[in-house]
Parts: structure tokens; sequence; C-alpha cells
């Protein structure tokens, strides 16, 4: 555990020694914070018109359902199929590019807790981000009454999403010397997975429910709407997983290579 | 300390490293030497546990790399082509974390740090950026990362290569003082390296060892014979042919003649001193001498002698 945490650290320093955290972090919030105004003041017009009709017909608005929810659903999980590639593109690459990847694999080091290190520090960035966008949200605290309970949902199902892309990512990364590649690799696969929903749109086969229920975004709705669901924890855990295997994998058929 | 047993490595079909045998005695400096291509780093990746061999076993202080990985990997160093270095890291940032991913920590990585630094005379350096140092300073840092946890057993790889002629003496200086505490195994092809660094070499070509022993005994067992050059005033023709008749001469070759000088190539039979006879013979009949010595070859003449064997002895076999 202690050599994951040095890993994870070793990562964290490199993202702060380098432009990458603060390109990331500053895109993100400039995004975020943008999509945020307008959603909000998108809100607040319309709830000001509908005050002004005697809030006849529509339903009631609520900062859950019309601000966060699209928030989180419809714009941050496309900002961070951009932006999670920036934080795993350098993850294996950069290691082989630059032949540290020796010290690494000839340390006592079992190739796991490198894995593991490296997928924390990646994380750690990334939460990071999410506090960004929370910080956001928080203003809505000073100005209006957001339930806090689906905020839960929205941070743990923002986190495995993350989580998942995160170690997609790492995996990728390891195929490459260079950074830029995996990150347009990583970039075109995300994008491929996003895409995955839009099939169950027009085919309503098997196929379609299968590519749906793959697609990264399906299981985020609950998350989104402000529900935990088991089937979309257990479905994110397990991409995280079979990404932290599949890097695993790939680790060991690196030595047999490189 | 280090055994290499029927090591075979193979990258697909090409075979990079095939059957090497050899061993590390404790405390001793071995040098690994070969032609580019040879197979050196794919041997020094297997020991270090980079890569793993495709038949026969490496052990690392009684450690097999394969079957228990972290007890050989903690009791070794080691120095890759290119220095593993972080390059946004400074020097001491980088010495801690190789310390603590080797398993050094607390008050031990402090002293550990200030250790090597002094040792591989990077401690005027350790706030600096690594990205920012020289290629020398780079290569010494690697040097330190390698030492950090005090391993048993070091393995360099070219450890000398890019620096600058100083810089080279010096590096040479550090690993010879590491020898006796550590033992080390460094790979080169340049050969004035291992004679002046090296107390044994194992000469590997086409991934396959051509030969091993001391620098003297490889220049001795290569030679076959014993070459005496002799430099004499005197009718040519006749001294050819009194030294000829001295027995244990197998051959006398006109080397080089000015001013009424002439030098001969006198080969005699192996381990068969004739230099006394040779003199008698000159002196016998009043020629002059002027220059009696026996020819060593260097060990550059024997790299390329190994090396250029190999190849040439190959379409006979076929
Ligand atoms: N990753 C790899 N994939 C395929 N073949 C490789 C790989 N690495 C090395 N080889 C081949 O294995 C052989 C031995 O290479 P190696 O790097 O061990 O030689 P070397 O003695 O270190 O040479 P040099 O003096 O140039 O460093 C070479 O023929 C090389 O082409
Ligand atoms: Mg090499």
């Amino acid at each position: 555990m202690r050599n994951v945490v040095t890993i994870a650290g070793k990562e964290l320093r490199t993202y702060f020694h380098s432009p990458i955290a603060y390109l990331v972090m500053a895109l993100f919030a400039v995004l975020c914070g943008f999509f945020f105004y307008n959603l909000t003041a998108a809100y607040v017009i319309e709830t000001f018109r509908m005050l002004e009709m005697g809030g006849m017909g529509a339903p009631p608005m609520n900062i859950n359902e019309n601000v966060i929810r699209p928030l989180f659903e419809g714009i941050l999980t496309v900002v961070l199929l951009l932006l999670v590639p920036l934080i795993t593109m350098r993850l294996y690459a950069e290691e082989k590019r630059s032949g540290t990847i020796e010290l690494l694999l000839t340390s006592p080091l079992t190739d796991m807790q490198i894995i593991l290190g490296k997928f924390l520090g990646a994380l750690c960035l990334y939460v990071l981000l999410m506090v960004l966008a929370f910080l956001d949200i928080g203003l809505l605290f000073l100005y209006g009454n957001p339930a806090a309970k689906p905020l839960l949902a929205n941070a743990l199902g923002f986190l495995l999403y993350g989580g998942a892309l995160l170690s997609l990512g790492m995996w990728i990364s390891t195929f490459t010397k260079n950074q830029i590649i995996a990150g347009i690799v990583s970039f075109a696969v995300f994008l491929l997975l996003y895409v995955f929903d839009w099939v169950s749109a027009f085919s309503n086969g098997t196929v379609g429910r299968a590519m749906s229920f793959m697609a990264l975004t399906t299981h985020f709705d609950n998350f989104a709407k402000g529900v935990i669901d088991l089937s979309d924890l257990v479905y994110y855990l397990s991409v995280i997983g079979l990404g932290i295997f599949l890097t695993a994998r790939s680790v060991e058929a690196l030595k047999g290579r490189a | 300390m280090i055994e290499v047993e029927g090591l075979t490595k193979r990258y697909g079909p090409t075979v990079a490293v095939s059957d090497v045998t050899f061993q590390v005695r404790k405390g001793e400096v071995l040098g690994f030497l070969g032609p580019n291509g040879a197979g050196k780093t794919t041997t020094m990746r297997v020991i270090t546990g980079y890569l793993p061999p495709t038949a026969g076993t490496v052990r690392v202080a009684g450690f097999d790399v394969v079957e228990q990985p972290l007890e050989a990997k903690r009791r070794t160093g080691y120095l890759p082509e290119l220095p593993p270095v972080y390059p946004d890291m400074t020097v001491d940032e980088y010495l801690a974390f190789a310390g603590r991913i080797k398993g050094v920590a607390g008050a031990e990585l402090k002293k550990r740090m200030d250790a090597v630094s002094e040792t591989c005379a990077v401690s005027d350096v350790r706030r600096r950026q690594i990205g920012k140092l020289s290629k020398g300073y780079r290569q010494r840092v690697g040097l330190a990362q390698a030492l950090i946890h005090n391993p048993d057993v070091l393995v360099l790889d070219e450890p000398t290569a890019g620096l600058d002629p100083k810089q080279i003496i010096e590096t040479r200086q550090l690993i010879k003082s590491l020898a006796g505490q550590h033992t080390v195994i460094l790979s080169t092809h340049i050969l004035p390296e291992v004679s002046k660094t090296c107390e044994r070499v194992v000469v590997i070509n086409g991934g396959k060892i051509a030969a091993v022993g001391t620098p003297e005994e490889l220049t001795r067992r290569l030679q076959g014979f014993e070459t005496v050059l002799v430099t004499v005033e005197g009718p040519e023709k006749e001294v050819k042919e009194k030294i000829e008749r001295i027995e244990g001469v197998n051959l006398v070759e006109r080397h080089e003649a000015s001013d009424g000088r002439v030098t001969f190539e006198v080969h005699a039979a192996k381990d068969k001193d004739v230099r006394a006879e040779v003199a008698r013979a000159v002196v016998e009949s009043q020629w002059k001498l002027f220059e009696l010595k026996t020819s060593g070859l260097s060990l550059e003449e024997i790299f390329l002698k190994l090396t250029t064997k190999d190849l040439g002895e190959e379409p006979a076999a076929t």
C-alpha cells in the first residue's frame, strides 16, 4: 500500500510540475463555469416567466432537475471525454519514452502496485476537477435551495464515470511511447463508447440494447437524476476493473517485447 | 553473486541471446564486452528482472529473478543505457522517489541520499531540475539512483557512453571504488574500458559468449602462439634463416626495414619463450641486436579477432 501511495504521489507531482494539471483544470473550470452560468441564467429567466404567467400549465421548476442534472448529464460527460485523455495519455507512454519504465519495472514493486498507484494519482487530479464543478454548484446554495441528497449521487456517478474513463485511458497509454497518439486514441475510443448510446435510439434489437448497455453514459443517467442504482454501480466498477486488468496484461506483454 | 545459466532470450523470431552461461563472483567487477547488437542490454534486462528469460535461469544473490523477483530486485541496482530520470523532478525529489520505491524510508532515506549524492558527485546540484542538467550529471544521477538502496549487485549498461574524457575517467574511478562492497557487472563496446575497470571479461557476440577470462588471460589465450619482434642490423636473408632454425620457432616474417635494420616477427609455439635463443643466435653471428620484445595483442585486436572469427567460421560450418 505504501508503494501505491508513493507512485500516486509521484504521478500527482508530475502533473503539477508540468502544465498538464493547470491546463486541464483551467479548461474544465472555464467550460464548467460557462455552461453552469448559461444553465443557471436560463433557469432564472424561465422561472421569472413562469411567475409572470402565474405558474400555470408547466410543471414547477427545480434546480436539481433543470440546472445540475443537465450540467452533469449533457455537458460534463462530454467535456470529460476530451479532458480525461489529457490526464491519462502520459501515464505509461511517457515512462516508456523516457526509459523510466525501466526504473519502475526493476524496482521491488509488483506491476499491480504501479498500476494502482498511477490510477490513484490520476484519480486525485480528477477529484480536483470534481471539486471545481461542485464549487460552482455550491453557489446555488447561496441563492437557492437545491436538494443536497441527489448531489451525493451526482458526485458518486461523476467519480465512477471518470474512474472508468481513467482506467481505460491508462490501458491505451501502455501501447505507445507517444503521448499524443495515446491521447488521440483514447479520445476516439471514449467518443465511440459515448455514441453507443445513440444506437438505442433507432435500433431496439438485442444489439442495440447491448450497445446501449456498454455505452459509458447510459449508466450515468440515474446518477444524474440523483438515484443510485446497484446495476450502474456494478457497471462502472466492472469497467474500472477491466481497465486495470487490461493494463496489467498489457504491461506483461510489454516485458516480452520492449 | 550473479549466476546466469543457459540464458536464452527471443524477441519473436529474433534470438537476441542464446544459451549464455556465466557467473559473477562477490565483490568482482565483470566487464560485458560486445559489439552493437550483441545482446548485452538484453542480458542485463533479464538479470534486473525487466524482461523474463525465454529459457534458462538467472539468480541474483541466490534469488531466482523469475521465482522471487522482489527479493532479487531489492538486491539489484540498475543503470540502464538511458538514465531513467524524470526531467521535471529535482535531483533530491528523484532520489527520494527512487529510494522509497526500493524500500528505503525515513531517516535512513535522508542518510542514503546524502551518501549517494556524495559518492556520485551530484551534491552541488541536488536542488536543480534533472532536465536542466548536463548529460554527465544526468548519468551520475542515474548511478546515484542505482546505489540508493545500497544493493549487493550493480548492473550498469554502458555507464560511460556519451561522456567527455574527463567524466569517463571519473566514472571509471567511481566504479572501481564501488568494487568490493558491491558486485558490479558493466557492459561496454569500448575496449580500453574493460582493461581499465574490470577484473574479468565476458565477450559476447551475436548472442553467444565468445570468451571469458581476465583481460590478460584473454590476451594469452587468443594469441595461441607467442610472437616476438626482433630488430637486427645484418644480412636480412641469413638472419631470417638462422632464426628459423631455432627450435620452437614456427615462422619468421619480415615486419619492416629501415636504415639497414630489419624487424622480424617471430612466431613460436604456444607457451614457448624463444627470446633468449633468438638473442643468442643473433649475437653469435656478430650481428647487431637493437630490439627484442614480445608483442601482446591489444584487447582491441582480441576483440576484433573474437568477433570476426565467429563470422568467418560460419560459412565453413554449413
Ligand atoms: N525490443 C526488441 N524487439 C526486437 N528485437 C530486439 C529488441 N531489443 C533488442 N532486439 C534485438 O536483440 C539483439 C540484441 O540487442 P541488445 O540491445 O541486447 O544489444 P546490445 O549488445 O545491448 O547492443 P548495443 O551495444 O547497441 O547496446 C539485437 O539484434 C536487437 O536488434
Ligand atoms: Mg545495449
